[in-house]
């Protein structure tokens, strides 16, 4: 909205005459800390809030979710991919609460989000009041921080702070409640948003002794491997980790949050290691005598069993965090400090290395002799190929959003990603419906870049509803549904490990997603046979629009390698076809 | 083992439910727990003691308590030399004939009778835990009532021996 010259001065005196409310603070408080897209849903208890942001909507790019679930999901694919704050309005009560799953999501996955919640008046708090709930008390386990918000004129601080938590040290979710009364009362004391936390000092540069430590290590080592975790991401430390992974040929796996940190299709990257990762890096994880983890936090997914990881290894640990260093794995150089200052440290140190060229030589061979496999397909579609075939037709560029299952693990298996900042999943918490919203996220914080929503049919049920963001937005994101008509991943373990008792894992009935696409005004295609899916996927990635791709596959496909629950590194069943 | 953990921590609203929910989530049993303001009016100063497995988990507690904005300062000081009082107060029961009786008991333990109806009497005791403990004992007989007890409260002392040899618990120091 463009306002005239006349407008804005009009505007602007009237805004000198009148106190500034508690609404009114917040949004200059937004505008200082430079926010641009906002991710709200109003609400009784917010309606303040949203009425001091009708007037500056020039602003901001606010987006509005169908449910709040998914506005936060869109928050954190658009922090993961733009590196900056998601920051979600929701109402008291439901509103808060269905922010839950995505708060729980970000904190496992150090997203830096700053989500403001309404709050019913402050004299009715505690008395069971129409949509109150104890959002405080709800989200204490799964926020970096929380604050209620009692007097106005705290707020520019609250805020300001809030930010500052979120987004420095190991990033995270921190919540600010704000109780209806605060919102619209003006402020009528002085105010000042300088704070000081003398709780909350994250350690950023790490002692140089430690890095001695590792250099004296390294010197010693036969058999080093680094781990790679979204904490190089965070840090921005990915040249810094490739310079380091190359001078000392040092090989390289990752999380599955940390694919991109090194890129996928290097000589020296192994790929990704835990439940579904590479032979070879799991098993260099099993071998190594000196294992080299930065910025990842040993999640079990990725250890397996913990008497079978990296046995016989020295272990350095390079993370932010120290309550991660020593929490799962016992841990011999630890490194307190951002990965980015590390690698510096590290790169200042640790000028030459002995040769590691024996060791290297045999993960690049179990590289080689083990790649990750399909059966080619013939009539039916498989998830594997699909995904194969879509990290061709976009060069590897795409941003890609997963949801939680099959065609996650498939899409971190074929989808090198060569750069960070590409790559948006949900993985500590496994969110199902996390995918979709997330890519809308990603797409507004990268208008100009290829996002690709590669979703399960189970996933996609549960946010579709903001399909009508797409059509609102112009978002030219493509969906490819991996559609197996199964909870897949359920129906793997059902057939494994519960003697193929598919419990409730196989839909009877779905919608008919094209149909569906078409009453969301998006072009939507079903696709059966592989021919007819290679012949058109270039058109449909490169359609100037939204495309929802509902793509038939095979449900008896499984998930190959894995490490069977409770076990080692070294059990890894399925390696070869 | 029991460990001996002081907190200094923002005196802020929330904060002990802070603590107690993060013990509690990452299955840390606190046998108790003391809570009061410090010297400083912003600061709390929480003395509790955790029964931890091993010191793999101990570090654990440390960090994760560390780790929360509101906390300044996380110390375990069970292998330092410290001051660590509980106050307990005791109701029994017990008529005129035993008053002096009960009297002699509770002396040598320097506890102070501070309430006295027709069939009891309410004692208070201060000190280590070993020594309310030890009175506890000695007045079961008499037919303990009631207790109550505030959980151990502790610092360090002025001076720490020079020459102690400090057992580092986290790989950190």
């Amino acid at each position: 909205m463009v306002m005239s010259n006349q407008e804005q001065e009009r505007e602007r005196k009237a805004e000198a005459h009148t106190p500034k409310t508690g609404a009114d603070l917040l949004i200059e408080a937004l505008i200082e800390e430079n926010v641009e897209t906002l991710f709200g849903y109003p609400g009784g208890a917010v309606l303040p809030i949203f009425d001091a942001l009708y007037k500056k909507k020039h602003l901001f790019n606010q987006v509005l979710a169908r449910h709040e679930q998914g506005s936060i999901h869109a928050a954190e694919g658009y922090a993961r991919i733009s590196g900056k704050p998601g920051v979600v309005i929701s109402t008291s009560g439901p509103g808060a609460t269905n922010l839950v799953t995505g708060i729980t999501d970000a904190m496992i996955d150090s997203l830096p989000l700053v989500v403001f919640t309404g709050q019913v008046n402050q004299p009715v708090i505690g008395t069971d009041a129409f949509q109150e709930a104890d959002i405080i008390g709800i989200t204490t386990p799964i926020t970096k921080h929380n604050y209620q918000v009692r007097k106005v004129s705290d707020l520019p601080r609250v805020i300001k702070e809030a930010f500052h938590i979120a987004t420095t040290g190991r990033p995270g979710p921190v919540v600010i409640d704000i109780p209806k009364d605060v919102a619209a009362n003006p402020c009528q004391d002085s105010y000042d948003n300088s704070f000081h936390l003398p709780g909350y000092q994250p350690t950023i540069k790490c002692n140089p002794l430690q890095v001695k430590k590792l250099k004296e290590a390294i010197q010693q080592a036969t058999k080093p491997v680094i781990l790679a975790g979204a904490g190089v991401q965070f840090a921005q430390a990915s040249s810094e980790l490739l310079e380091f992974a190359e001078t000392h040929q040092i090989p390289v796996v990752n999380t599955l949050l940390g694919l991109g940190t090194f890129p996928g299709e290097h000589e020296l990257s192994l790929g990704m290691g835990g439940m579904h990762g590479t032979y070879a890096a799991n098993t260099a994880l099993y071998d190594t005598d000196l294992l080299i983890n930065i910025g990842a936090r040993f999640d079990d997914r990725l250890t397996g069993n913990l008497d079978h990881f990296a046995p016989s290894a020295l272990v350095a640990h390079i993370d932010i965090d120290p309550a991660e260093i020593g929490k799962n794995v016992n841990t011999h150089i630890p490194i307190v400090g951002d990965a980015k200052y590390a690698l510096i440290e590290m790169k200042k140190q640790i000028k030459d290395s002995p040769t590691f060229k024996a060791w290297r030589d045999v993960c690049l061979s179990n590289k080689k002799e083990f790649p990750l496999w399909y059966n080619e397909p013939t009539e039916a579609m498989i998830g594997q190929w699909v995904i194969d075939k879509v990290f061709k037709a976009t060069k590897g560029e795409a941003i890609v959003a997963t949801d939680v299952g099959q065609h996650q693990m498939w899409s971190a298996q074929f989808y090198k990603f060569n750069k960070p900042n590409r790559w948006v999943t949900s993985g500590g918490l496994g969110t199902m419906g996390f995918g979709f919203p997330a890519s809308i996220g990603a797409q507004l914080a990268k208008p100009n870049d290829l996002v690709v929503a590669i979703v399960g049919d189970g996933g996609f049920q549960m946010t579709l509803q903001e399909l009508s963001i797409l059509q609102e937005r112009h978002l030219p994101i493509k969906i490819i549904i991996v559609n197996n008509q199964a909870l897949g991943m359920v129906r793997q373990w059902q057939e494994a490990f519960y003697s193929q008792r598919y419990s409730e894992s196989i839909f009877s009935i779905q919608p008919d997603f094209v149909k569906l696409a078409e009453a969301y005004e998006i072009k939507g295609v079903k696709i059966e046979d592989p021919h007819d899916f290679e012949k058109q996927l270039d058109e449909l990635i490169a359609y100037d629009g939204p495309v929802l791709i509902d793509a038939r596959v095979l449900q008896q496909e499984n998930v190959y390698p894995m490490i069977p629950p409770g076990k080692g590194l070294n059990e890894m069943i399925g390696v070869k076809p | 083992m029991k460990r001996i953990i002081t907190a200094k921590v923002k005196n802020r609203s929330g904060v002990l439910n802070r603590i107690t929910g993060l013990l509690q989530r990452r299955q840390f049993n606190i046998e108790s727990i003391s809570v009061g303001r410090t010297e400083h009016e912003d600061n709390s100063r929480i003395t509790f003691v955790v029964d931890v497995e091993d010191f793999q988990k101990l570090e654990q507690v440390t960090k994760q308590l560390n780790k929360q904005i509101d906390v300044i300062k996380v110390s375990d000081i069970t292998d330092k030399a410290i001051v660590s009082r509980e106050l307990a107060l005791i109701k029994i029961s017990s008529n005129a004939q035993l008053r002096t009786e009960i009297q002699g008991i509770i002396d040598p333990f320097r506890a102070t009778i501070i309430d006295v109806s027709k069939d009891t009497m309410s004692v208070q005791v201060t000190g280590k835990q070993e020594k309310i403990e030890a009175l506890i004992e000695l007045l079961r007989p008499y037919g303990i009532k009631d207790i109550a007890r505030t959980g151990i409260t502790a610092f360090l002392r002025g001076q720490q021996p020079s020459n102690q040899e400090q057992t580092p618990f986290s790989l950190l120091n």
